[in-house]
């Protein structure tokens, strides 16, 4: 009996696994593809095709500027999946490192850190970026960095918790008795120890940043033109929403792909514990 | 004989946590004044009840935990080591065998890696192992293997004094025969004082060569092993080898 439920536990696993790497790849690899080449050139705009519906040609149509609609979708993914991997790497290592020290010495710079962190914690992370995005000013890079900014007290609570779990366990003794120095001790020998907990939040992460930064550009506070992110094609499309909603569905289902493929990734991930 | 270490007056506390940030932080004192020496190369049990401060005492005898009064004078260049109780927490869990034996010499020396490696593997077989198990993880091997490895790992500085913390209370009993067994063997070969933490009454009368009894923080008697045994003074001492049923 409870192994039947153990192999129907292990197939739905297996089921997610195999959507999420399908979803993610439709996705990712035109995008990989968008970074070298696309169709069109994604910027040039073509008067006689304003707004062409799906042909040969233009597998997607053209947009109100009369660009190729697939063009921009592949550029536009591409920038979306930079600026979150972009994001979550600036998010994962300053709060990586920040949790290690805190969560190692604990303390007086820990209370402080903490404390920062909570109130950091507490507002919404999109609209602390907004915060951030007004005082760096728009822009894929500025969008990056402000966004990261905000994710890192999250990161930096669970690498906290995992090395204030970790610090008392007999391995980081002994690895102190060899001689380790403290930098070591953290990021040598308990590190490793954290990776599996910071893939399935990193995996979390990077959606919310996709989304954040699909927010931020359909407010028009993100990629600024002549870029294109999957945010700002939502924001440029909403005008012509009834007229022409396959302007929108385009980079929305794009969208809603990519962040349901590694969400399950990140379940699976997740399950493996 | 020499003394390889001496403990004079060992005082250890440790704050407990504040349950509010305005309440003051009070101090709970686990070691409350121990006077004791270990001989170069003997092998001395440390016995007493569950809590009364054994491995508080050897964590301040490896400089793990900071003495609040007292001094340790220990009178070997080389540092003390330690085997822990659970072989399974104390490997770690993401590093292999390899990287775990020669962790200390990439710290404390200048040997280059092919001597390290050459004395990992010397190290390995002393404990009763082959070199293929080098390569392996801590979760790829039996408990037995494991408390092999971090005796191992333990004796690549080439320690005067080891410190075992109820070294196989974790393995099965047929594994535990084997582990003191080695260790025995690694005592006389290397000429090895060893601290031997234990509840089980009849290992220490096997091993050691005297006996310390802790209660509450503090040694309440410590002699030669036919003293504590055959002629026990202290009423806890009694009560402990009735209750190990060992017979007056
Ligand atoms: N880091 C610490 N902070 C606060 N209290 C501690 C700490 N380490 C140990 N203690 C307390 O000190 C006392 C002695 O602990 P210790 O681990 O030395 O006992 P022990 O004799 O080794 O027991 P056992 O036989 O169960 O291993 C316990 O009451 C424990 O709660
Ligand atoms: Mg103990």
């Amino acid at each position: 009996m409870s192994k039947k439920t153990e192999t129907n536990n292990k197939k739905s696993y297996d089921f997610n696994l195999i959507v999420g790497i399908v979803l993610t790849a439709i996705v990712v690899i035109p995008s990989l593809i968008g970074l070298f080449w696309t169709p069109y050139n994604p910027e040039t705009m073509n008067s006689s095709l304003k707004m062409a519906g799906p042909s040969l040609q233009h597998l997607m149509g053209c947009d109100n500027f009369g660009r190729d609609v697939l063009s921009r979708v592949m550029k536009g993914s591409t920038t979306t999946l930079l600026i979150g991997l972009g994001t979550v790497a600036f998010g994962c290592i300053f709060g990586t490192v920040v949790g290690a020290f805190t969560g190692y010495y604990g303390g007086i710079i820990d209370e402080i850190l903490m404390r920062c962190n909570d109130v950091m914690f507490s507002f919404p992370s999109i609209l602390l970026a907004l915060v951030f995005v007004a005082v760096l000013g728009s822009g894929k890079y500025q969008v990056t960095v402000a966004l990261g900014i905000a994710f890192i007290p999250s990161y930096a609570r669970i690498v906290r918790s995992e090395y204030i779990r970790i610090k008392n366990m007999d391995y980081v003794q002994s690895a102190k008795l060899a001689g380790a120095a403290d930098l070591r001790v953290m990021f040598v020998h308990m590190l490793p120890n954290c990776i599996r907990v910071l893939a399935s939040s990193v995996l979390i992460g990077f959606n919310n940043a996709v989304l954040a930064e699909a927010g931020l550009s359909f407010l028009g506070i993100g990629v600024q033109p002549p870029d294109a992110s999957l945010g700002s094609m939502l924001s440029e499309a909403q005008t012509y929403l009834f007229s022409k909603p396959g302007l929108a569905i385009a980079p929305g289902i794009t969208l809603i792909m990519m962040v349901l493929g590694i969400a399950l990734l990140g379940k699976k991930v997740d399950g493996k514990k | 004989m020499d003394k390889i270490l001496e403990v004079k007056d060992l005082h250890v506390s440790f704050a407990e946590e504040r349950k509010s940030l305005f309440e003051k932080k009070k101090r709970i004192e686990v070691l409350k004044g121990l006077d004791f020496h270990i001989n170069e190369g003997e092998i001395v049990g440390l016995v007493g009840e569950s809590g009364c401060g054994k491995s508080t005492l050897a964590k301040s005898i490896l400089g793990l935990v900071k003495p609040t009064q007292g001094e340790i004078i220990i009178s070997s260049k080389e540092h003390p080591q330690m085997v822990f109780q659970d072989p399974k927490a104390s490997l770690n869990p993401a590093k292999t065998v390899r990287f775990i034996l020669e962790e200390p010499l990439r710290n404390l020396t200048d040997m280059s890696p092919e001597e390290r490696f050459e004395k990992a593997a010397e190290m390995i077989e002393k404990v009763g192992l082959s070199k293929e198990y080098l390569d392996r993880y801590p979760d790829e091997l039996s408990g037995g293997q494991r408390q092999r490895i971090s005796i191992a790992a333990s004796l690549m500085m080439d320690p005067k004094l080891l410190i075992a913390d109820e070294p196989v209370s974790a393995l099965d009993v047929t594994v535990q025969a084997q582990v003191l067994e080695l260790l025995k063997e690694l005592h006389k070969s290397l000429n090895l004082a060893i601290i031997f933490i234990s509840h089980d009454l009849r290992v220490v009368y096997q091993l050691c060569d005297r006996v310390m009894v802790m209660k509450n923080g503090l040694i309440v008697e410590q002699n030669t092993r036919d003293e504590i045994y055959r002629n026990p003074k202290h009423e806890y001492t009694k009560s402990l080898l009735k209750s190990a049923g060992i017979g007056l």
